[in-house]
């Protein structure tokens, strides 16, 4: 399969790139790893007019300390924040979830910001990010903001960047300590998540991610009250479809996801604060 | 240069066209090509190494793997662009010219294919893991080669390739 016919520009800079993204107007769009565009392509799901190839500036890949939180450039590919042993140390749900994105092959092209930008509710990275209150910043023409994870998300491959906005750096709470755990339900190693589960737990307080449970990925905020209440995992675990609202497709119906929501919450949740 | 692309024009003259430089197996090649090619394409037709193997043209199957800059990549998911300046190896890099890799010898010795289809991936796949882990287990294997798919083997054989294929490396850096 060959994709539509577009033109190509290379960036060097960030500045670079929204200097050029603004410069061709709406048809236009980054390419990073490509790991999501380039298949989105060849089946002609987009046929942007021209690529903004951002794969080659390099000083957006890194993984720093950055006190409180852990900062990682959004052109840091899967698995060097897989195999980070700053993120093993501070942020390990986020380096496990990122071990588990599509297969070996895909995680050597693909990155953090363009998975995340792509905004695919059944990827697992922005589960993962919203359930650690992760802030995402984002570089336009007129500087940059930056957006929590849970203000992110707004449909289905659809987020709260302009067009002229570049995902630049996305900044992770420093995890303390906590119990973590990241569950995802798959019938081969390489596929999307039917429904994905990343949770992490300190005492009373928690966070879960839920995976391909809606158009969004969901914040299970009623299972954090849940447990904040003094509920047990399994009694938590009851609430965890509360915010999603699932689709049926081929791998699974609405109430089949539902269910498994719930089992995978219960088991994350147990797995984390166990 | 060999590339079919300068000796047969394919491209049609109103799209744009980007001269891209890659080295593939140690030897610097040119082509012009249109931006949306991909690089499985251009290894294949453009340079004619037709050891990499488009199987399901989804980014599934593994079958176009090659190692880029070292890393294990799916040719089938890449532009010929984001390959300009970059260093390729394919199959037909594993053997010298007097004997077979020991992944291939692997292969052959454990009975490692059926219809080969898959072979060229998977082999792809196994030097990166034995240039990165040079004593895998079985799960190790299995986990590397979690992106590479065979529909006749039922993998067993191609693990056991692997670990021959471990062993001897091993064997002879020892």
């Amino acid at each position: 399969m060959i994709p539509a016919a577009f033109d190509y520009v290379r960036a060097g800079s960030a500045a670079e790139a929204i200097q050029l993204i603004g410069q061709y107007g709406d048809e236009a769009k980054f390419l990073a790893g490509g790991h999501s565009l380039v298949p989105a392509m060849k089946l002609r799901l987009a046929q942007p007019t021209v690529l903004v190839d951002i794969g080659r500036v390099s000083d957006l890949s890194y993984i720093r300390d950055g006190g409180d939180h852990i900062a990682i450039g959004a052109l840091t590919r899967h698995m060097d924040v897989e195999k980070s042993p700053v993120l093993a140390e501070h942020v390990p749900l986020l380096a496990h979830a990122a071990g588990h994105v599509g297969d070996p092959q895909v995680r050597h092209r693909g990155t953090i910001g363009g998975s995340l930008a792509h905004a695919d509710p059944a990827s697992d990275l922005p589960a993962t990010t919203l359930a650690l209150g992760a802030t995402y910043v984002a570089e336009g023409p007129n500087g940059t903001r930056e957006i929590a994870a849970a203000d992110f998300y707004q449909g289905y491959f659809t987020s709260a960047l302009a067009p002229d906005e570049m995902l630049t750096e996305i900044r992770v709470p420093k995890m303390g300590g906590a119990g973590w755990s990241f569950q995802k339900f798959n019938r081969r190693a390489q596929d999307w998540a039917i429904v994905g589960v990343a949770a992490w737990q300190r005492g009373s307080e928690c966070g879960v991610g839920l995976v391909n449970m809606a158009s969004t990925p969901v914040l299970a905020s009623s299972v954090a009250a849940a447990i904040a209440g003094g509920a047990s995992a399994a009694e938590a675990a009851e609430a965890a479809a509360s915010e999603a609202d699932p689709q049926a497709d081929l791998n699974a119906s609405v109430e089949y996801r539902v269910h498994l929501a719930k089992v995978l919450t219960r088991r994350a949740l147990e797995a984390a604060g166990g | 240069m060999t590339s079919l692309y300068e000796e047969v024009s394919v491209t049609p003259v109103d799209v744009p066209v980007r001269r891209v430089t890659i080295t593939v197996n140690g030897e610097r090649r040119a082509a012009d090509v249109e931006p949306r090619l991909l690089l499985a394409h251009l290894l294949r037709q453009g340079f004619g190494l037709t050891g990499t193997h488009t199987g399901c043209d989804t980014t599934n199957c593994g079958a176009c793997t090659v190692l880029f800059d070292g890393r294990p990549v799916k040719s089938c998911t890449m532009l010929a662009v984001q390959a300009d300046g970059h260093d390729v190896q394919t199959v037909e890099g594993l053997a010298s010219a007097s004997e077979l890799h020991p992944i291939q010898e692997g292969f052959k010795e454990e009975h490692g294919l059926q219809c080969g289809y898959c072979t060229p991936g998977m082999m792809m796949a196994a030097k990166a893991l034995l240039e990165e882990n040079p004593d895998p287990s079985e799960d190790e294997i299995r986990w590397a080669l979690s992106g590479n798919l065979c529909r006749c083997t039922g993998y067993q054989n191609i693990v056991k390739a692997v670990l021959w294929a471990a062993d001897k490396l091993r064997a002879s850096a020892g």
